[in-house]
This record gives structure tokens, C-alpha cells and sequence, in this order.
């Protein structure tokens, strides 16, 4: 085996699926990358999130990178040569109460207005008609018809392989302890040596903050742990994936029958021992939920919870583009718990701009620079 | 003793949960309680006694001699539990072990059911004593109707004093294999052969070893075991493979030794290779775990006391490493004894007085171990199947074929990731089943150790809970508040 | 596919039902040890491929004895005693919704 390579164009810092994609898309260009992951790629948010692949509810400084991704989840077999688990039958927001409805058609006309078409207002007949499970109660809803979802860690991966296979160097189970400048290059140091490079991009996820911290620019970096539970395989009996407006849920079911039940209750982060604790009580509330919306699941046996490690801002956006202080630091993290439908798009972005400068996808709103004054 | 019989009857808060009331538990429950610790029992089991002891005062079985004088040494353990002041809940599963956010990790958060009726309460300390399984066998057609393990044919004459009927073989290695064979002919089972999977080459291996088990409690009744069944009934050794045939059922099971391919017709075949530690909950729990390359299994990391790396969680009995049944027991008051010096009921040097002649006897009862550990060390073709076709993963069908692929093609390094490509552990057992298979196949594959490859990582519930149950939880201001972010 | 002892302790006897079928059992069993000494072999399919499981570790480890108890899926037979008038069934594979509220 030859001497592993130690300096690259781009030095990727993360193999969550941001850091994965924008792997992939430098490679795809040309340029020379090193990624390097602390663990093993997806081993936290990456792997263990819900899968969502979703547009729908989404801030509308974030609706570029979610179209821009959108097209590519949808040949997604094309580019990573996996199909990723992906299956798309829509997502629904349903409206519990007439007031949760009016909040939907505002959205929608909203959105309409910005020139944004994918989410549709659904009356209680075709909410009914989508998901046939819902309480009788429920006026209507919103439908994001091209959503779906995927298998987050199997998707992670198979970026990580297409971007290896397209010659980039991934460096799993090595740490970055700190990142410096040295004359033209930056220094990544790790626990298994120094890697150089002229540009580098922070994709650290809920780790991210101390390597924004390392380059001057300190992040209100928040980590917490979205809890999500399974079920045993029930009777096929919802296709789209629906989300609540008023109360948090987000619920799923598989091909397999199993059933995804979240919503972003949150457990306790231990992030530096990769840990996190379930928090049964709010479980118990998510629970609750679906108890009254979907009377087909009480007898449901949950046969897993878990909670992944990521990062929040506070305004729930993520930090995405170049660093406000330095020439060639580029950041894209803390996507508060919906950054997996985000990912590939992110990272065609994200090396678009590192090959060219610019990219026609509006990212503002997204830059670093908006915590500059608070920190 | 006071018996729970329903979730209500359970306090806030114990001093001490034990979890599993077998030799382990019931001697760690009694003991704490005997220290003034106030404890809690907990089983999943309809009586106490665990596995080796199971059904021990309730047992249909009228003569003594079938399941043998060890098995009724189990009635002395109860005994002194029901002489004690702990708190015994039958049917009770515990499905999850956290640390309580709440009084910020100073106590444990337990998670338990029983008839269908979900609590959460708290413990200062917690000992898990969930004992061991049996070893999965991966054998062509082992799913089909017909197979079951030896361990649960035992279970059935135990607790029901039943016996499979019909022509009866029985397969695999190890000291338990000859223990069964006789109970069960002894009970009037038809054992029409024995086939002894032990490999021939762990004898050089095993004869290092081999003093210390001369000098051991094993010897005679191992000998003694051996003889009896041999001299009764039909030992075929050296056998190589085994592959169950049948439609819709066991019809048929073929196997190879000494080079031929031989079959016996039979309408029940018992599998058994050894027993490994129950790793699901002390896995769950955050217990640090690592590869025991003698026993060839998955053991939590333990000190002296058999305190986990979880400060206040300690492991005894076969859940520590596999030790059989009169260890489980010293083992256990050993553990009780910490827990009481952790919370303040004795001092150091009381509890170390009142180990040592615990630690004595234990020393005893674990010597020659190591030589049956080496001796009946499964053989490779049985730890990570040959057959391509073979089930590993019971729950989700997953084949040896698609592990190795996945591990091959897919450049998957580890049994957690297996789950997302082939959904491996992700059924209701939780991986018990095809986890030490997996971890075996991807070890082989990528021509690396068990221990490099690493273990599943346990997701509570430990034990599948109902949604119903779980929204019936009585609901936390916390949770409360979350709802109205 | 088990048979009793010549010799075990008489017990009190339970009636209950399998798959709709009128079953005896011994008070003291559990539903999954009733089921094998009456002869039944099946007990579940598996959701995946609809293939035929019986009771496999009696010891609550390896959820192959699965079974419908009183209208209630997914329960694990080797765990649950069996009471008397009990409604046992065959644990289906992946069903349809109206198989289910059936």
C-alpha cells in the first residue's frame, strides 16, 4: 500500500452526509479531497435520523438547497450507484383544528407568492383518501407530493463509497484536534498526524462548533438529541409521511410494515462519549400522539428508541457557505435536525462554490457571518 | 419476601433493583435485603429460580432423580429470599436502564412492565443478573418447525414435565449437551442418536488446561454425566455439519463425519452449543462490553466487586462470564455486598470480611472451567455458517450470504451498520439471535477478530413495550412543557 | 410435538382455544408449552416471507412463539401463563388493515 496521502485540495472535516456529499461533488469536479471522520461515516445524525426526505415545512431561506437536493434524491440510484432506500409518496402536514388550517393556507400563499409550488393545500376528503388512518376529526392539510424518505445511514454510506471510488481519501476513526493556519495551507491536526490543505470545509455537525471556535468565529452551537422510535411490523396501512402542525410528530411507515414514530422530542446529548439518554417521559407524549391519531397502533410494540447527536442554531437555519473571517474555510453544519433531504444538494453546492466562487443557489440567510455580532 | 403482582404495587424508589431471579439474583436480593438494604426483585418469569433452577417450586416433575440433585439445590435459594424482606415482582420486564436525569445520574431510571401496564421508578443501585442464552446455532433449515434448542426442551420438562415425542436427536457440543441428554432420557424421551459437534482439535488446546479440572467440583459430575449417557445412548462424535431438512417441518437431519454423509429421520432435533452472557440489557445500559476469547463470547467489562464501567450498575451470574450456577450465586452476594458499601450500609472493611470466604468458595467452584471452555470451543463452520442459504437473522431472514456480501461489496465494517444494508437485529429479538453470527461472518470476511469487529449497540427498549403502554406512562412536567416548544 | 411425563403432578386443567380449536391445558403452563404438548407445530409466520415458526428457546429470548393472545398480536407465547377461556391464533404474517380490525 502506498503512504497515505496527507495534503489535498479540499480537506473535508465530517462524514456525516453533508460532509460525504460535498466529498463526492469536489471529487466529481476534480479536485483532490481528504474527508476525515472521527467515528465511522454516519455514525451520528447522518445514520440515525428519520430519513425524512422532505420540502415540505421547510424555512424559506432553506427552500433553494431543498430544491437543488430534491432533483438529486430523485435520481439519487444515478449518482451513488445505490438507490439509498429511497421512496417518495409524498409527505403530508395535517391540521389538527381549524386554526392549524388557517396557519396551512397562509403558508401555502406565502409560498405561492415567492414562487414556490410544492406544497398544496389538501381538504379533510383527500387527507382521508391519502391517509385513510388519520383521526375523523382533521379538517386538512398540506401535501409536499415529490417527499419521501430514505435510510439515512445506508444513504451516508453510499455517498462515502461513490466518493471514494471517484478517488477522494476517507479517513475514518481519526480525530481532528485542531485546525491552523500554516503560510498558504491550513494544518487539520489529528490523532493520527497533520493533513494540509488550501481550503477546508467544516462539516462537523454537533462537533462543528469547536472547529468554528479554532478559526475565530465562536457559534451558539447547541447539541441535542432528536429521540425517534420503531415498531414491530404492523399491517400496511399509510404511505406518505405525515407530520402534525400544531402538536410535534412525525410518522412513517415502511415497506416492511415497521413503523417510525418522532417528531424531535429531545433526549440528553453526551457528545463528547458519543452517548445520549432517552427521556421516557417525553417519549410517552410522542406516544400519546399517534395514540389518538392513529387508533390502528395502540397495540403497536415499540421494538427501539434511540436519539442521535446533532447540532441546533437558534434559529434553527444552518451555517452554509464561506467563513466571514478566512479565505478558504467554507462551513455547512448545524441543520437543527432536518439536514439529511438536505445533504446531497448542500454538498453539490457547497463544491460548486469551492470550484468556482459563486453558485446560482441562493444561500442567504445561511451565512456564518449572522452570529458574528451575538457571540 | 413481599410478592408484587401489579405495577401499582411497586414503591418510587429502591435502594437496590436486581434484575433476573435466578441463583444470581435471588442471592444478591436476599443478601441485600439481609444487610437492610431496601430491594426489588424483578423477573420476567411466571416463579423464581431463572433458567437452571426454573420452576423449582413448581416443577410437575415428581422424581428426583430425572432432573438430578443439583437441580433441587435451586428450592434453598428461594428459601432464603422468601425468609428475606425484598420485594419479588413475577412477570415483570424491565425494559429499559438509564441514568435518572432528574436527580442528575445520582440514581437509575427503571423502565418495567407487568400485565401490560408500563412504570418508571428509581434505584440508587442496580444489579443485573439476566443470566445467559444459549449460543445461536445457525445451522440450513434450524427455523423450520421441529428444531428447538436443547435449553428449551430442558425449560419444557422443568416448568410442564413434557418431553418431545417421537424420534428425538439431539446435536451440538458441550457439558449441558450430556446434562440434557440424560434428563431427558431419564424423563422417557425416544433419543434415538447424539450428535457431538465438539472439534476433535481443541484437545490440544484444551489438555493446558486440564490440571486445574482434575482438581475441580466438575470432574466427577461431569464424568459421571458423561458416562451415564454414553453407556444409554446412541453417541455419534466428530460430526462436521448438520443440515435440518424437511417442508413445512423437520423431517430429516443430515450430517457429516469422518468424511461421509450420513442422515437420521427424527421429528425433533435439539441444538445446543454452549451458552453465552445476556448482553441485551447490560448493552443497553451503557455498559462497557468486551470479546472473551476463551469463551468465545461478549462479556461486560467488570472489577473485582463486578461493578460495569456504569458506575452503580454491577453484573453477576453467567451474565458476567459464563461460571454455571453455583458461582452465579457466590457471585451475587459478592455484588450485593458492594452495592450495600456503595450506599453507605457497611464499610470497606466490612464488606471485604464478609467476602472472603464468598471469594473462596467462588475460586473453587470456577476452577477447571477454562478446560471445558477450551474443550467444547464451537467450531468455526458452526460460529459462521458455510452454507450461503443459510437464515442467521431469524427475524428478518437475513442469510450468511448476505452478510458476507455486504461486508465484501459494500465495504461494511461492522454489525451496526450491517443493520442499515440487511435490517439484521432490527426484529423483535434485538439482535440475541444473529448477533454473534454476524459479528463472526464479518470478522471472517474482512480477515479480522471478533473483538476489532465490535457488537451491536442495544437500543431500549430492551424488550418491546406496547405504544399503548408506553402512552399510558404517567406524563412528566417535562414532557409536558416539550410539547410547546 | 411434546407429550407429558408418565409420572408428573396432576394439575388443574384449562380450556382454551387455538386457531378456534377447543384445547385442554395444565394450570401452571405457559401458553407457548400448552400449545407444543397439544400437538401444535405452528405457531406464527414470519412478516417477511410468510414462512412457518414454532416455539424455539422458551426462555423469552428468540420471539418465534409469537402468537395472537385474546385479540392482542406479538405476544410472546413462552412468557404469557395460560388462563383459562384463553383465545389463542396463529400469528400472521404482514396483514392487511381489515384482516387486522377483524
Amino acid at each position: 500500500m502506498s503512504r497515505p496521502r496527507r495534503s489535498a485540495d479540499v480537506i473535508v472535516i465530517g462524514g456525516g452526509i453533508h460532509g460525504c456529499s460535498t466529498a463526492l461533488h469536489c471529487a466529481l469536479r476534480g479536485l483532490s479531497v481528504i474527508l476525515i471522520e472521527k467515528d465511522h461515516a454516519g455514525r451520528h445524525a447522518s445514520g440515525v435520523n428519520a430519513g425524512g426526505v422532505r420540502q415540505l415545512a421547510r424555512h424559506v431561506a432553506e427552500i433553494p438547497l431543498s430544491n437543488t437536493s430534491m432533483a438529486i434524491w430523485h435520481g439519487i440510484a444515478e449518482l451513488v450507484e445505490d438507490d439509498c432506500g429511497f421512496t417518495s409518496d409524498g409527505q403530508v402536514l395535517v391540521a389538527e383544528n381549524e386554526a392549524d388550517l388557517a396557519g396551512c393556507r397562509a403558508r401555502v400563499e406565502d409560498l405561492n407568492l415567492r414562487g414556490f409550488h410544492h406544497e398544496e393545500m389538501i381538504d379533510a376528503r383527500e387527507l382521508r383518501e391519502i391517509v385513510p388512518a388519520v383521526s375523523e376529526t382533521c379538517p386538512g392539510g398540506v401535501i409536499s407530493r415529490r417527499d419521501g424518505a430514505a435510510i439515512p445511514l445506508r444513504a451516508t454510506q453510499a455517498f462515502k463509497r461513490k466518493a471514494s471510488e471517484m478517488g477522494a481519501t476517507i479517513r475514518e476513526g481519526v480525530k481532528v484536534t485542531k485546525v491552523e493556519r500554516d503560510g498558504a495551507n491550513w494544518r487539520v491536526v489529528t490523532d493520527a498526524g497533520d493533513f494540509f490543505s488550501p481550503r477546508i470545509v467544516n462539516a462537523a455537525g454537533a462537533w462543528a462548533d469547536r472547529i468554528a471556535a479554532d478559526l475565530g468565529e465562536p457559534v451558539p452551537l447547541e447539541v441535542i438529541a432528536p429521540m425517534l422510535m420503531v415498531t414491530a411490523p404492523m399491517p400496511a396501512f399509510i404511505k406518505p409521511v405525515v407530520i402534525l402542525r400544531g402538536r410535534k410528530l412525525s410518522f412513517k411507515q415502511f415497506g416492511n410494515g415497521t413503523v417510525l414514530i418522532g417528531g424531535g422530542y429531545l433526549g440528553r446529548a453526551i457528545r463528547d462519549e458519543n452517548r445520549t439518554i432517552l427521556d421516557w417521559g417525553k417519549l410517552a407524549t410522542n406516544a400519546k400522539t399517534v395514540w389518538d391519531l392513529f387508533p390502528i397502533m395502540r397495540g403497536a410494540p415499540i421494538l427501539r428508541a434511540w436519539a442521535g447527536i446533532e447540532a441546533r442554531m437558534p434559529d434553527d437555519l444552518p451555517c452554509f457557505g464561506p467563513s466571514a473571517r478566512h479565505e478558504g474555510v467554507y462551513h455547512q453544519f448545524g441543520f437543527s435536525a432536518h439536514g439529511f433531504q438536505l445533504g446531497p444538494g448542500a454538498g453539490a453546492v457547497m463544491a460548486e462554490i469551492i470550484a468556482t466562487g459563486h453558485s446560482n443557489v441562493p444561500i442567504d440567510g445561511l451565512d456564518i457571518a449572522r452570529f458574528a455580532q451575538a457571540s | 419476601m413481599k410478592p408484587l403482582t401489579e405495577i401499582g404495587q411497586l414503591a418510587e424508589h429502591y435502594d437496590l433493583a436486581v434484575v433476573g431471579a435466578g441463583p444470581a439474583g435471588l442471592s444478591a436480593a436476599a443478601r441485600a435485603s439481609e444487610l437492610g438494604l431496601a430491594v426489588l426483585l424483578v423477573d420476567e418469569n411466571p416463579e423464581p429460580g431463572g433458567q437452571i433452577y426454573r420452576s423449582i417450586t413448581t416443577t410437575p416433575v415428581t422424581d428426583r432423580a430425572v432432573l438430578g440433585v443439583d437441580y433441587w439445590r435451586g428450592a434453598d435459594l428461594v428459601a432464603r429470599l422468601k425468609r428475606s424482606a425484598a420485594a419479588y415482582a413475577a412477570r415483570c420486564t424491565v425494559w429499559s436502564i438509564a441514568p435518572d436525569v432528574e436527580s442528575d445520574g445520582a440514581s437509575f431510571e427503571i423502565g418495567l412492565s407487568l400485565d401490560g401496564r408500563a412504570r418508571l421508578i428509581t434505584a440508587g443501585q442496580v444489579i443485573l443478573a439476566t443470566g445467559a442464552q444459549e449460543r445461536p446455532f445457525p445451522i440450513p433449515g434450524w427455523t423450520l418447525p421441529g428444531v428447538m434448542t436443547a435449553g428449551a426442551a430442558q425449560i419444557a420438562l422443568k416448568s410442564s414435565a413434557i418431553v418431545p415425542k417421537g424420534r428425538t436427536v439431539i446435536a451440538g457440543c458441550g457439558p449441558l449437551l450430556y446434562l440434557l441428554a440424560g434428563q431427558l432420557a431419564a424423563a422417557g424421551a425416544e433419543i434415538v442418536a447424539v450428535l457431538d459437534t465438539t472439534p476433535r482439535r481443541n484437545w490440544p488446546a484444551a489438555l493446558g488446561a486440564l490440571p486445574d479440572f482434575l482438581r475441580s467440583p466438575y470432574l466427577a459430575k461431569g464424568l459421571k454425566l458423561m458416562a451415564k449417557a454414553r453407556r444409554s445412548l446412541r453417541f455419534l462424535g466428530g460430526v462436521t455439519s448438520l443440515a435440518v431438512e424437511g417442508s413445512g417441518r423437520l423431517s430429516t437431519i443430515r450430517f457429516e463425519r469422518g468424511g461421509a454423509s450420513e442422515s437420521i429421520a427424527c421429528d425433533t432435533l435439539l441444538l445446543h452449543q454452549g451458552v453465552i452472557p445476556s448482553v441485551n440489557l447490560s448493552n443497553a445500559a451503557g455498559c462497557a462490553h468486551e470479546f472473551d476469547t476463551v469463551q468465545h463470547c461478549w462479556v461486560p467489562q467488570l472489577d473485582d466487586w463486578f461493578a460495569s464501567s456504569v458506575p452503580g450498575i454491577a453484573i453477576a451470574g453467567d451474565g458476567a462470564g459464563i461460571g454455571g450456577a453455583e458461582s452465579a450465586a457466590l457471585r451475587g452476594e459478592i455484588a450485593a455486598l458492594d452495592s450495600a458499601r456503595r450506599l453507605g450500609r457497611i464499610t470497606i472493611a466490612e464488606r471485604d470480611n464478609h467476602a472472603a470466604p464468598i471469594r473462596t468458595a467462588l475460586g473453587r467452584t470456577l476452577r477447571g472451567r477454562r478446560f471445558l471452555d477450551l474443550l467444547y470451543k464451537p467450531a468455526t463452520q458452526f460460529l459462521a455458517p458455510i452454507v450461503d442459504d443459510t437464515i442467521i437473522c431469524r427475524c428478518e431472514e437475513v442469510t450468511a450470504g448476505q452478510v458476507r456480501d455486504a461486508a465484501k461489496r459494500l465495504g461494511v465494517t461492522g454489525p451496526n451498520q450491517m443493520k442499515a444494508f440487511l435490517r439484521c437485529g432490527m426484529g423483535p429479538c434485538q439482535g440475541r439471535l444473529c448477533g454473534p453470527t454476524v459479528v463472526e461472518l464479518i470478522a471472517e470476511t474482512r480477515g479480522t477478530t471478533p473483538a476489532e469487529v465490535g457488537y451491536y449497540r442495544l437500543r431500549p427498549p430492551v424488550k418491546p413495550v406496547t405504544l399503548a403502554e408506553l402512552a399510558s406512562l404517567p406524563q412528566s412536567e417535562a414532557a409536558v412543557k416539550a410539547v410547546v416548544r | 410435538m411434546f407429550r407429558p411425563m408418565s409420572d408428573a403432578k396432576s394439575a388443574a386443567t384449562l380450556s382454551f382455544s387455538f386457531d378456534g380449536r377447543p384445547l385442554i391445558g395444565r394450570d401452571g403452563d405457559t401458553v407457548a408449552a400448552s400449545l407444543l404438548a397439544n400437538g401444535v407445530d405452528v405457531c406464527r409466520e414470519t412478516p417477511v416471507s410468510g414462512a412457518p415458526r414454532a416455539p424455539y428457546c422458551l426462555m423469552g429470548v428468540c420471539f418465534e412463539c409469537l402468537v395472537v393472545i385474546d385479540g392482542v398480536g406479538n405476544r410472546q407465547g413462552c412468557m404469557v401463563p395460560l388462563r383459562d377461556g384463553m383465545t389463542i391464533e396463529t400469528q400472521h404474517g404482514r396483514r392487511q388493515p381489515e384482516e387486522m380490525q377483524g
